[in-house]
């Protein structure tokens, strides 16, 4: 679903991204951990190019991401994306949040969006926040509002940028249940996180990102119990000890 | 009082000329605001250099310079126009630069995670400008703005120096035969002074009403 050949990012002078290569089969859930400016948020960002790869190729459902224009907006239609930070759009409701994409970019009508968007903010468990604004939402209420605005696009994978990372300590578990129910349907996801229980419970694959490389990649039960490089192993006992 | 009342029709076809100018004008220039701001803001790095020239231009010359350079150097080029159309015109094109500088300080004011978000969901940049980023920025804008059209509706005086007849120009045609400067300039004031508290008015109300929960 997802190939990256040889990225490499620069911001300024500063490399961020070393030749990263990735594959992200149809349903998987790869999980991206390591450290902060690991490079693992841009390379999040890049897979539907927030951010441009300066070097190096990334394939989406075997089409190369496109530069610009309306060829990307296509692509980006396809490829869901929920931020740190929910990016909710402040002056719409949650409703209309969920309903614009639909109705904009693939020209559903507003009667078929808005049953759909009641649908998907039932299946986040916030149907009766419907038509508040997002500002009176809770965090956690406000990240599942981005992930059902995602999930309206009908997309094929989903995008997970430290998701929880603006939470709540006590809002991250209702987030991650959403996340959880998602990879249970099978849904291709991409999420970049701190979570590493959600890692252990619910990804096919981690993969250990540091100073911009992918240090070590694998199944969850062996990563976590017996990491193969002594930078994963050392970054696991700072974050498992607390 | 006199001067004033013996003359209402002069005064008052000088008023609906300014009204009609004041009107006109704004609404031109929003719609170059709008324009350079969607330049400025864009991803072409050639727009956006136009757009910021555009603005350098019209915010370094002044109003006066430009009437008189559109009123007496178009003709001699070939592009004759109306007096009142021209002077419509060249007060678009000078006030749509500061409306492109508020809007785009208003655009600057809107977090960069609303466009990010907006384009992730496929989106082109034209619209995530049009449904998400703009409609945000207009309303943290609508106190700059209204300023604007009040500084407009005194800068439509300025047409009196090139023959247009607005209220100016009628109040300076009536004290040249009534010789009563005072209680006639101090008339043509207090009409400029109440399109001003209205729209400062206006403009108070809007921003009440667009104010949006962050």
């Amino acid at each position: 679903m997802i190939r990256v050949r040889g990225l490499s990012k620069w911001f300024g002078d500063h490399q961020v991204l070393h030749g990263v290569d990735l594959d992200v089969a149809r349903g998987e859930v790869v999980v991206v951990i390591g450290p902060s400016g690991s490079g693992k948020s841009t390379l999040c960002r890049c897979l539907n190019r927030l951010e441009a790869a300066d070097v190096g190729e990334i394939h989406v459902d075997g089409v190369p991401v496109p530069a610009e224009g309306r060829a990307l907006a296509r692509l980006r239609a396809d490829v869901g994306m929920v931020f740190q930070s929910f990016n909710l759009f402040q002056h719409k409701t949650v409703l209309e949040n969920v309903m614009l994409a639909p109705t904009r970019v693939r020209g559903v009508s507003r009667a078929e969006a808005a049953r759909e968007a009641r649908r998907l903010l039932e299946r986040v468990g916030i149907a009766e926040q419907a038509d508040k604004l997002p500002a009176l939402l809770s965090g956690g209420q406000q990240q599942r509002a981005a992930i059902a605005r995602a999930l309206a696009m009908r997309p094929k994978v989903m995008l997970f940028d430290e998701p929880t990372s603006a939470l709540d300590p006590e809002m991250v578990g209702e987030v991650l249940d959403v996340m959880a129910g998602l990879a249970a349907d099978g849904m291709t996801m991409v999420v970049v996180t701190h979570e590493m229980g959600f890692a252990r419970r619910v990804a096919d694959r981690v993969v250990f990102m540091d100073g911009g490389r992918i240090v070590e990649a694998g199944e969850p039960n062996a990563f976590f119990d017996a990491p193969s490089t002594d930078r994963a192993r050392d970054f696991l006992a700072k974050v498992l000890t607390h | 009082m006199s001067p004033i009342l013996d003359h209402l029709p002069e005064f008052w076809q000088g008023l609906l000329v300014t009204l009609e100018l004041t009107a006109a004008s704004f609404a031109g220039a929003v719609v170059v605001g709008l324009a350079i701001t969607a330049m400025r803001v864009g991803p072409v790095p050639v727009l956006r250099a136009i757009g910021t020239g555009y603005v350098e231009t019209f915010q370094n010359l002044p109003l006066l310079v430009l009437l008189v350079l559109a009123v007496f150097g178009l003709p001699e080029i070939g592009i004759k126009a109306g007096l009142l159309a021209t002077s419509m015109v060249v007060i678009a094109l000078y006030e749509g630069a500061y409306i492109a500088e508020a809007l785009r300080s208003g655009v600057n004011a809107i977090a960069k995670g609303q466009g990010e978000a907006a384009r992730a969901l496929g989106l082109t940049f034209g619209q995530s400008l049009r449904h998400v980023v703009l409609p945000q920025a207009l309303r943290t804008v609508v106190q700059p703005i209204g300023n604007i059209f009040i500084a407009l509706t005194m800068n439509t005086s300025l047409v009196a120096a090139v023959g247009v007849v607005d209220l100016t120009a009628a109040a300076n045609r009536v004290n040249l035969v009534e010789a009563q400067p005072i209680p006639i300039f101090v008339g043509a004031g207090l009409a400029y002074a109440a399109v001003a508290a209205v729209a400062g008015l206006v403009t108070g109300r809007l921003e009440r009403r667009l104010a949006v929960a962050r």
